[in-house]
């Protein structure tokens, strides 16, 4: 269908203003936070209601136009960047809380609105929405649940997918489907499960359920220095050794603790090798004992420095470092790319001893602060975009650190999503047969592949083609296919 | 042949027959879903610990494995599957159970069985050998997958090895007990939910409300004051006997219902004996109530109701899904299952 007729077709549905064609309109949607991929899409629609963004599917369904949805744009792996043939669906102006339910502890809101917005909404009640991703002052929580977004006290409280329960979804043929429920189950499958992370590829998320928790009493941090990044290590297992899940378990190595001494100074102990800063909180007889515990273990593990936070002032300092360590970065590189890969704690030493020689080997400094409880890694490569060839291999760079979270039995991502960014690394993480289930299950919502195409899960072709310029461990991954 | 091996041929050569399979355990749950029907699929000589580090909150195992082993296993090193399933028989296996996503009494403060479910390592329809998630606990590569087989019934694939997240035993647990009616039970623990406070679990039985705090002593020492009430002795025999369905509530023949509904719902006008679990969320009920009349009430809430034992098994014994959803569900059992010979019927008649 060629842009004038779509557009007509869609200006039916849409009020005045609400579709966008021209340049400078489209310029905004050009990429997510991953702002090194970018494109301009054929038209965006910001649409205020459920039956427009209804509308806006049925026509593109029917027209076989491909459609990508969009939150606040704050995605780190490109999962919202646009298609030259294809819809921007923007769901911005779905920013209302619908029902705030104090007694079942959930609140009802559209996509749209921010992930801080809803523990701000529900602060008077006691209560809180508890995964923190570090953007939610702007995230949207559709977004959260696309990509399954998590943050710093997901060790504790888990992750978007434990913290909610309905979605009101639209699938690409206009469908209405309510997944999940009101009670703390639903029959039949676990829909929620496959939607949650599923990165706009199943369905529009127009309404989502989450699920609040009683703010805790009191929460305290402990920091602690060691002088080597193996000391931290064995301090991070250590403390979950002792039988105590923090709410927060954050490492920062050197090159970070420079970088935010440099920009703020926090008091962070500057001969340290590495620093953990651990959260912990509850009432607050079970925060002085879980203190108590922690400083012990710590000690033991060899901590050179200790010191508690003793009021709220004193957390916020200590957590202001964590805070800023990437616009730290910031003023120290012209560029950073921020890597997202899980491992099992217990290769945590190793793992960052090996990127610090990738680091050396390839001119690229990286700076790691990171989950450090839930294995997390967030490694920073430190590049400028405007020297010949930088951003090249600063993803190779990249790709090679999620291959060594894979070979540890980790995870190429996290929580930022595969989106583009990640796409070749699925092929080092899945083998064909489960690429083709991924696809089967991708059909049973949209046949004809028009959410969101080409993100999150390759196609085999593509990992074929991967696999011919990259062969891992002198073994082809996709030995059964046809190179091409 | 390993026993994988032995399982995927034997699921290749049912899916070129077209031959329906009932996938076996320990056969502790052959009483839950549907009335099963297929040539038996055993799954139960695929047993054993994969891997466990305490340190990692992790534990792997075959699906096959004991849960009283894996239980056992876990209680050396301090600690436990912290969704407290039920087992209902000493045979019950950890396939059987996430195949079942059964959760005990800590459900609605800790997490269901899906919640710690990290990675499946499975069989589909086709015999194709299939591994998702992992064992790490942030992991967004790809569909959560692990996390919908779990509670599928068998009807997706066949669950294999199951990474689970694991947590510290709690060092201290009290139960308190409060003489009061179910409205104020209700009542009493949605106010104290929305509360800091350790609760682990709470119940409403014989016109008690029932309340267990787990954590550090000193906090659940402080806790159990504010709350008041009188301490239960030999608490862990109760919790297990309300998890196992062996308190006298659970005697006889009466259809067992299972209704799922927001937490803070009034008591249901629905004839039968009610006792309380998950703070109010989830309610067992006894009843000859028609199906349709227990499933119109139960939905009129926001919930759902559950046959779980007993009854008439040749109809539907889940709340019937919107046509729509049921559609969708039939295309990703397609997925899967392309033959339809995993558990056909065991869910859905139509899955």
């Amino acid at each position: 269908m060629s842009l004038d007729s779509i557009t007509t077709a869609l200006r039916k549905h849409l009020p005045k203003g609400r579709v966008l064609t021209q340049p400078e309109e489209l310029r905004p949607y050009e990429c997510d936070a991953l702002s090194a991929y970018r494109q301009l899409p054929m038209v965006v629609v910001i649409p205020d209601t459920f039956e427009q963004v209804q509308s806006v599917l049925r026509l593109c369904s029917e027209h076989k136009v491909p459609v990508v949805a969009r939150g606040s744009g704050t995605g780190l792996s490109g999962g919202a960047m646009p298609l030259e043939n294809g819809v921007l669906l923007s769901l911005a102006r779905f920013n209302r809380i619908l029902d705030i339910d104090v007694h079942n502890r959930v609140a009802r809101v559209q996509p749209g609105v921010t992930n801080l917005s809803i523990s701000n909404a529900v602060a008077d009640d006691g209560l809180y929405y508890a995964p923190d991703p570090s953007s939610q002052i702007a995230c949207s929580i559709g977004g959260n649940v696309a990509e399954n977004a998590g943050g710093v006290h997901c060790l504790k409280y888990g992750l978007t997918t434990h913290n909610i329960q309905a979605l009101e979804v639209l699938t690409i043929d206009g469908t209405h489907l309510t997944i999940g429920g009101q009670a703390l189950d639903a029959p039949g499958y676990d829909l929620l499960a496959l939607m949650t992370g599923s990165e706009g590829m199943l369905g529009v998320i127009t309404e989502v359920t989450v699920k609040l928790l009683p703010r805790p009493e009191v929460a305290q941090v402990v920091m602690a220095a060691f002088d080597s990044v193996d000391a931290a290590g064995a301090g991070v297992t250590a403390v979950i050794a002792s039988g105590i899940i923090p709410a927060g378990l954050e490492l920062l190595d050197k090159p970070a603790i420079d970088a935010v001494e440099k920009f703020i100074h926090t008091g962070y102990p500057k001969h340290a090798a590495a620093i953990l800063l651990c959260e912990l909180d509850g009432t607050q007889e079970d925060v002085t004992a879980q203190i108590e515990r922690v400083n012990r273990v710590f000690k033991e593990a060899g901590a050179i420095d200790l010191q508690v936070s003793h009021n709220e002032a004193e957390r916020q300092r200590f957590w202001a470092g964590r805070k800023a360590a990437f616009p730290a970065m910031g003023r120290l590189s012209p560029d950073y790319y921020c890597m997202d890969g899980t491992i099992p704690r217990k290769h945590l030493a190793h793992v960052l001893n090996q990127i610090s020689t990738l680091s050396e080997a390839y001119g690229l400094p990286i700076c790691n602060v990171f989950h450090a409880g839930d294995g997390n890694l967030h490694p920073l490569i430190l590049y400028d975009a405007n020297q010949a060839g930088e951003l090249e291999r600063t993803e190779e760079l990249g790709g090679k650190i999620l291959e060594l979270c894979v070979e540890v039995g980790g995870t190429i991502t996290g929580e930022h999503g595969v989106g583009l960014e990640k796409i070749n690394q699925m092929c080092v993480q899945f083998n064909a047969a489960e690429l083709r289930q991924f696809h089967a299950i991708k059909s049973a919502f949209d046949a004809d592949n028009l959410l969101n195409p080409g993100k999150a899960i390759p196609t085999l072709h593509r990992c074929a083609e991967f696999g011919a310029m990259h062969v891992h461990h002198g073994e082809l991954p996709h030995p059964e296919l046809e190179r091409f | 042949m390993s026993e994988t091996q032995t399982i995927q041929e034997q699921i290749q050569v049912a899916a070129a027959s077209g031959t329906p399979l009932s996938i076996q355990g320990g056969g502790s749950k052959t009483f839950y879903g549907r009335t099963p029907h297929g040539e038996a699929l055993s799954v139960s000589g695929h047993r054993g610990i994969l891997d466990y580090t305490p340190s990692e909150l992790v534990i792997s195992a075959r699906a096959g494995t004991l849960l009283t082993e894996l239980e056992s296993v876990l209680a050396e090193e301090g600690q436990m599957l912290a969704f407290e399933p039920a087992h209902f028989g000493d045979r019950a296996t950890l396939g059987g159970t996430i195949a079942c996503a059964f959760s005990g009494p800590r459900r609605p403060y800790a997490g269901a069985a899906r919640d710690f479910v990290l990675g499946i390592n499975c069989v589909n329809g086709s015999g194709e050998w299939l591994r998702f998630g992992g064992q790490v606990m942030k992991n967004v590569a790809g569909y959560d997958v692990s996390r919908t087989l779990t509670g599928s019934l068998g009807t997706l694939a066949v669950l294999l090895d199951i990474h689970l997240r694991v947590l510290p035993r709690p060092e201290t647990e009290i139960t308190l007990q409060l003489a009061c009616d179910a409205a104020t039970a209700i009542q009493r623990c949605n106010t104290l939910a929305a509360k800091s406070l350790p609760i682990s679990a709470s119940c409403h039985v014989d016109n008690k409300l029932i309340i267990r705090l787990s954590g550090m002593e000193q906090g659940v020492r402080a806790a159990a004051a504010g709350i008041g009430g009188e301490v239960l002795e030999a608490a862990d025999d109760f919790w297990r006997q309300l998890r196992e369905q062996q308190l006298a509530f659970f005697s006889g023949e009466q259809p067992l219902w299972r209704l799922s509904v927001p937490p803070a719902t009034e008591p249901l006008a629905i004839e039968g004996d009610t006792l309380l679990d998950w703070g109010g969320a989830q309610r067992w009920l006894r009843s000859e109530q028609p199906a349709g009349t227990i499933r119109a009430i139960t939905g009129s809430v926001g919930g759902h109701a559950t046959l779980f034992r007993g009854g008439d098994r040749s109809n539907e014994v889940f709340h019937p899904l919107q046509a729509e959803l049921l559609a969708l569900h039939r295309r990703l059992k397609m997925s899967f299952d392309p033959a339809g010979i995993l558990n056909p019927g065991r869910m859905y008649r139509e899955l």
